[in-house]
């Protein structure tokens, strides 16, 4: 979903940022189960990486914050095996498989890595000119769909500038609801922290989004 | 049961003395996924252990420090540096759209993912828990100066802070500005300076009083 807690840009009361020295990669083992759990299944391609993002932010609220960061991915992952009918919730309860699992496309294989461990490609063939071009004035889209977006509210109705034209990229606003890629123009947007936060902002400080075409007009 | 079934069943039991069942939890369904055929447990092995042990902010000190080093290296890196640092070999293959943000006297970036945790794996490893915590993400694009205060980072007045918001599949790599006393410092000893702060942005390099001599 869009609107929900997730999208912390500007938000205050969270405190301060607590920094632990020498961080460990996991701090417990489990977390790298989830964590490469999560690797496997996006690697079968049975959903999209906002597709997985999607999961998380529809978590409630309360669980979404109370929940550490990989609590929240196995969370996540749970309930993306069974809305996509890989497992029965039956077979959560029961901590064990009680059928054979369905066919899926490809499975990760120690041969397969480490190139599985790389970043996906989601730039696409252009289908389109891009519709703006660097130094153009824009104002970002005041949309509020329930669906996925990567648009966050703090930037939208608002006006700023195209710096970067990066490319024709898988839209996650239909990936993640298993609309297709949908290629879509990608620009760097940039905003000055005035227009964001009101005349008493920091004169001194730019904020830049990676914005999709879709959620850009001409200003 | 729904998922949301299931989903509160979990939300109750994942509390604090509880945390033993998320264990348990995650077992049965990594248990359940190798039943079904879904994953493989030894290329998860493999996952875990690349996690600890390949990846890291050393690949990153790698490449900030051959920018420093070398004139040509850095054009290329500002140019595209995806390119320049598969061109290292020694990094893991970086994907497409790794972008290079320069640190100047008038300018410094800041980096941050407020809807999630975008971050350039590739080259600094696993995010840090406060890259992907409320209180960053939430106030790194409201309050980067008071950000950077809390991390030690004080910045001269006239230069400009510009925090870039990973909102999509670009990612980033700040590359700091290269410590005054330098000079002749070969790309280990540079690399040494790096620290992964200065790649996201919410640090400075290192003085060279800072390391062992």
């Amino acid at each position: 979903m869009s609107n929900t807690v997730h999208d912390m840009g500007g938000m205050h009361g969270f405190g301060p940022i607590e920094v632990e020295p020498n961080e460990p990669p996991f701090h417990e083992d489990w977390e790298g189960r989830v964590l490469a759990m999560q690797r496997a299944m996006g690697f079968t391609g049975i959903w999209t990486i906002d597709g997985g993002r999607a999961s998380l932010e529809t978590l409630p609220p309360v669980t979404y914050l109370a929940a550490t960061y990989y609590q929240r991915w196995f969370l996540g992952l749970e309930r993306r095996v069974v809305s996509h009918g890989l497992v029965g919730a039956d077979e959560l309860a029961a901590g064990q498989a009680l059928r054979p699992g369905i066919g899926l496309n490809r499975k990760l294989t120690v041969a397969d890595l480490p190139r599985a461990m790389n970043r996906g490609h989601f730039e696409r063939p252009a289908q389109t000119l891009a519709r703006f071009k660097e130094g153009d004035l824009v104002r970002a889209r005041n949309i509020n769909p329930e669906t996925h977006t990567r648009l966050p509210r703090y930037a939208r109705g608002k006006l700023g500038t195209i710096e970067a034209i990066r490319g024709c990229h898988v839209y996650p606003d239909t990936a993640a609801i298993g609309a297709g890629d949908d290629p879509q123009w990608l620009y760097t947007v940039v905003f000055t922290g005035r227009e964001l936060w009101g005349e008493e902002a920091d004169p001194k400080v730019k904020v830049s989004i990676e914005a999709f075409e879709p959620y850009l007009d001409p200003a | 049961m729904t998922a949301d079934h299931t989903h509160d069943h979990a939300h109750s039991h994942e509390h604090g003395s509880e945390l033993s069942d998320l264990q348990l939890r995650v077992r049965a369904l990594e248990t359940i996924l190798t039943e079904k055929g879904y994953v493989d447990p030894a290329a998860l092995d493999q996952i875990v252990e690349a996690c600890e042990t390949k990846i890291g902010p050393h690949n990153g000190a790698r490449i900030v420090a051959r920018a420093w080093a070398d004139p040509d290296f850095k054009a290329r890196l500002l140019k595209d540096a995806s390119e320049a640092a598969n061109s290292l070999g020694y990094v893991s293959p970086v994907g497409a759209h790794l972008i290079a943000l320069e640190n100047t006297p008038l300018t410094h970036h800041m980096v941050v993912c407020t809807l999630c945790s975008c971050y350039p794996w590739e080259v600094l490893g696993l995010p840090p828990v406060w890259y992907k915590s409320a209180p960053y993400r939430s106030r790194a694009v409201i309050d980067p100066k008071g950000v950077l205060a809390e991390f030690g980072v004080t910045l001269p007045a006239d230069t400009e802070i510009r925090v870039w918001d990973s909102t999509a599949e670009t990612r980033f790599l700040v590359l700091p500005m290269r410590p005054p006393g330098t000079d002749g410092w070969s790309e280990e000893r540079l690399a040494e300076l790096v620290t992964r702060d200065s790649m996201v942005g919410t640090g400075i390099a290192k003085a060279p009083a800072e390391v062992a001599a």
